[in-house]
């Protein structure tokens, strides 16, 4: 009996040791971590689902993201593309802090550990740049024309009235341009939750804001934590528990919302 | 001489000091920071393609394939490598990435339906 006892504890599963040989924190931010990528994939692909129910509605990313700071035309894709060079960056000074832990380098940890804020920030105000620029839109809008149609106008290229249609742009300008413009039923500027200038669907938008909402309010949430943790490096506590394992599991946290970041980059920017 | 001294103090690991107060092994890779950042170049090349290639004309469904390739292949090396994960034991690896095959089929069935929805209307 004893000896069926003792043999029993010795294999991994009975107890005593960590099966995964990971602390029980860490192994219950990996199972958060899981379940919290479900619920991003749950949008992702209800996102998915209704782009393919209004395929010949939807824009195109590359005709909505055009904006870059102090650069007057269109510049598809680039802004996103520095947002998810900061963020890669971010990860980047994270995992040196966890690097610099595992040396039980005090100061090292420091510093990275503020870089990875820094990086966050920057991400948090680019998001907030571009959230602007969406909500704001054009100068000019988009005219609802009295048969339904959805008229899009461009900044740069005034005078043109721009009518998409399975991906397919049509262009009408001069007089004609002027003649619709004047017969328009209503002007959209700019986007909110029941309507935007840029696909004559309100779920263009909506999906928009919640998703880029709720992986940036992850940014927010994991800032906030790495502030936590970096004033806990400053104070010595890591210091004196002999070992950095906090930041290894705020930096599980961190890895994940930029890894979010790179499915949101291809599924709502690129593709 | 000090850092002897610590090292027989932690022999490869620490204990975590909360109620559980278990031992994890840890093993120092002195390489590990020139693994980090050759996966920030990975990661940054990979990123910089995507954003090229968006400019190539192509077949439309065949650009889409590229850029879930890259993804899936960024993804990898940010679990594998940032998050860690490739050098865990192979149970908690597979506790943790197989579910994700249920996000594959949730994919396939709610992509399928949105298609048949555009066609009837």
């Amino acid at each position: 009996m004893s000896t069926a006892t003792e043999a029993k504890s010795k294999s991994i599963w009975g107890g005593g040791i960590s099966p995964f040989n990971v602390s029980w924190g860490k192994m219950f931010m990996w199972f958060f971590l899981v379940s919290d990528a479900f619920t991003f994939s749950t949008l992702l692909v209800a996102y998915g689902t209704m782009r393919h129910r209004f395929t010949d509605i939807w824009p195109a990313p590359g005709d909505v993201f055009t904006h870059f700071p102090f650069i007057h035309g269109h510049v598809p894709l680039a802004y996103v593309g520095l947002m998810t060079f900061i963020l890669i960056m971010s990860s980047v000074t994270m995992v040196l802090a966890v690097d610099a832990g595992h040396q039980r380098n005090h100061k090292s940890v420091a510093m990275w550990m503020g870089l990875t804020i820094v990086g966050g920030l920057m991400f948090l105000g680019s998001q907030a740049w571009e959230w602007y620029h969406f909500i704001h839109g054009s100068k000019e809008g988009t005219y609802i024309l009295a048969d339904g149609r959805f008229a899009r106008t461009d900044d740069y290229e005034p005078g043109k009235l721009f009518f998409w249609h399975n991906h397919q742009k049509t262009v009408v300008e001069g007089a004609e341009a002027e003649k619709l413009k004047a017969s328009a039923v209503r002007n959209i500027k700019g986007a909110n939750m029941t309507e935007n200038e840029y696909g004559n669907t309100p779920l263009f938008a909506n999906f928009f804001f919640f998703i880029t909402g709720f992986h940036g309010f992850h940014v927010f949430s994991g800032v906030v934590i790495n502030i936590i943790i970096f004033i806990n490096v400053l104070n010595g506590v890591y210091k004196r528990r002999g070992h950095y394992e906090q930041v290894e599991k705020s930096g599980l946290y961190w890895h994940f919302v930029d890894l979010v970041w790179v499915f949101v980059f291809t599924f709502f920017y690129l593709v | 001489m000090s850092h002897n001294a610590q090292n027989e103090h932690k022999p490869h690991g620490y204990y975590t000091g909360d109620i559980h107060n278990q031992f994890v092994e840890e093993h120092y890779d002195p390489t590990a920071k020139k693994i980090i950042w050759r996966t920030f170049w990975i990661l940054l090349v990979a990123t910089i393609v995507e954003v090229a290639i968006a400019f190539i004309p192509m077949h439309k469904e065949l650009l889409q394939w590229i850029f879930v390739a890259l993804t899936i292949f960024k993804s990898a090396y940010i679990v594998g490598v940032f998050m860690h994960l490739g050098k865990e034991k192979k149970s908690l690896q597979y506790t943790i990435l197989l579910p994700f095959f249920l996000i594959v089929y949730m994919i396939a069935i709610c992509l399928i339906e949105g298609v048949y929805l555009f066609h009837i209307g």
